[in-house]
């Protein structure tokens, strides 16, 4: 039977060190309500997400009092709407109705994000592909609860340097396009490489085409967990260290397991995965910059912080695929810049460049996130990065992915306020050097070779 | 309702089980198992109790319990088990 000690533990969990689930979202497919016109999609769109979803914020709600554990967001990602809306759209305005619409139906439902209005063009555009991306700017500013991602390449695939070109110039006329609130539209807007159909986080999330009708994800986190039982071993060897990292990534894993089996079944939705991710919240403590100066770092971006994340990254995975029968997603630590105060910290410390992160995104779960950089960078210095990240991701086999944000009139040394979950951020430097050349260049990077591994 | 936790933090005092218990006997909800340990001048119970025959609610007999602990400065929280027992159960 339960003891005390085992209820008390997990209580301070939750009330002091941050422990919740972070979101529930349900992936819809929405191939089946493609239309010849666009007027009958968004019919089709709007009653199956609100069909589908109707339940999912009250179930949600209901589980996170039954058991006692917040369960913070409810989202829904759908089928790329590139796909969604081809034979319908021929204009990018037509695509903007379609996201009208998802802002239609996250407002009845009381979601905070629909996620899906992406593009997968790993290796080219179609023609409706590029609508889409064309019509992103305009999609971000006239809505507040969509997410856009682009899936740009992949390591079957290699890099469509096309879209990489594009995306460049995307971000930028997004942030122009939503420069009265700090450019907040970029960060609502994910550029990937190796995008999982299963993930439940935005900005990134999409439902794949290899999923099936409907499905429910959950995305578990707790960096407050993890950095709080740190603190109780201050000196110990990395085996101890390890296997502490462990046995916390169980437990929390274990209560999103809950959480997704409850919600399956309460919703009639069959669960797909638990995606074990420590994502980092402005909450003091909540933190994963934290978790790296627990290990013994004075700041992120430290020498050895790449070491201290590999470390974290692994033992968060090999303790949390045990506890969930089914594992996916991005599963990993996220490294947020605005969202993670030790990671604003750091920055404004001067421990923490774009560089470093960069060779941080090498070993963790995602890639370059939420990164505030001056207004007047280039569209192809943006294109060069979201380059860089994704050649990581195809030669390493991970997924990574750009979230950056070039904050309209602002520069070095300035701050940024997003608000809420994402925080604020203070303003990077990017290098000044020119990559034009490279990215004016036409077509794509060939997948890389899979043997002679140097 | 299966089984629930209900855990009560805040200042020792003369009658908090007594008070917990015969609400809990009001809304026949049967107490299994009882410990309690004080943890830096604190207060901490638990009880395992069983709502199978209950008539009341989990969510009215949280907010019950709730007002109960209010009335006397403690902290009184109702969970459905599983959550512990998924959390430090292989």
């Amino acid at each position: 039977m339960i003891n005390i000690s085992e209820v008390l533990e997990t209580n301070k969990m939750v009330l002091e060190e941050n422990l919740d689930v972070r979101t529930i979202t349900v992936g819809i497919s929405l191939l089946d309500c493609a239309r010849s016109s666009v007027r009958g999609t968004c019919d089709a769109v709007y009653s199956k997400i609100t069909r589908i979803a109707e339940k999912l914020v009250k179930t949600g709600d209901d589980i996170g009092r039954e058991f006692g554990v917040p369960v913070v967001n409810k989202r829904v990602s759908v089928t790329p709407v590139s796909i969604v809306g081809a034979a319908a759209c021929r204009k990018t305005g037509d695509f903007v109705r379609i996201a009208s619409t998802l802002e239609k139906a996250a407002e009845t439902l009381g979601v905070n994000f629909i996620g899906g209005y992406s593009a997968v063009v790993s290796k080219g555009m179609t023609a409706a592909d590029e609508l889409l991306i064309k019509s992103i700017p305009e999609a971000m500013a006239s809505t507040a609860h969509i997410c856009s991602s682009v899936n740009v390449g992949s390591t079957k695939t290699g890099i469509d340097m096309d879209a990489v070109r594009l995306m460049g110039k995307i971000v930028k006329k997004t942030a122009e396009l939503t420069k009265d609130s700090d450019s907040l539209g970029c960060a609502k807007l994910v550029v990937l490489c190796n995008a999982p159909d299963d993930n439940p986080f935005m900005a990134g999330a999409f439902h794949g085409v290899s999923e099936s009708d409907a499905v429910i994800n959950v995305g578990v986190s707790g960096p407050g967990v993890v950095n709080h039982v740190l603190k109780t071993i201050p000196d110990a060897d990395f085996e101890t260290l390890c296997e502490t990292i462990k046995k916390t990534a169980f437990k929390i894993t274990r209560v999103g397991q809950l959480v997704a089996r409850e919600a399956s079944r309460r919703l009639g939705i069959p669960f797909g995965i638990i995606d074990l991710s420590l994502a980092p919240t402005p909450a003091v403590g909540d933190s994963v910059a934290d978790i790296l100066k627990g290990i013994g770092l004075e700041h992120p971006g430290a020498p050895g912080t790449t070491a201290a994340l590999a470390l974290l990254n692994d033992q968060v995975k090999k303790g949390g695929v045990m506890a969930s029968s089914y594992v996916g997603g991005l599963s990993g630590a996220f490294i947020p810049v605005s969202e993670d105060q030790g990671m604003i910290d750091a920055v404004n410390a001067g421990a923490l460049s774009i560089e470093k992160l960069e060779a941080m995104t090498c070993v963790c779960s995602v890639g370059l996130d939420m990164i505030a950089v001056p207004g007047a960078t280039s569209a192809a210095a943006i294109s060069g990065i979201i380059a860089d990240e994704a050649a990581i991701g195809m030669v390493n086999q991970k997924t990574t992915a750009v979230r950056i944000i070039p904050v309209w009139g602002k520069k070095v040394g300035d701050t940024v306020e997003f608000g809420g979950l994402l925080g604020h951020a203070p303003v990077m430097k990017v290098s000044e050097f020119s990559c034009e050349r490279m990215i004016s260049r036409k077509g794509r990077i060939p997948a890389p070779i899979h043997s002679f591994k140097n | 309702m299966k089984k629930i936790i209900i855990t009560v933090v805040g200042k020792d005092m003369v009658g908090i089980i007594a008070e917990v218990s015969a609400f809990l006997r009001k809304a026949n909800v049967n107490i299994l198992d009882i410990s309690q340990t004080v943890v830096q001048d604190y207060f901490n119970m638990m009880m395992i109790a069983d709502g199978a025959k209950s008539s009341v609610k989990f969510d009215s007999l949280s907010k019950e319990l709730a007002k109960i602990g209010a009335g006397m400065g403690l902290d009184i929280r109702c969970q459905k088990s599983e959550i512990f027992e998924m959390m430090h159960r292989v």
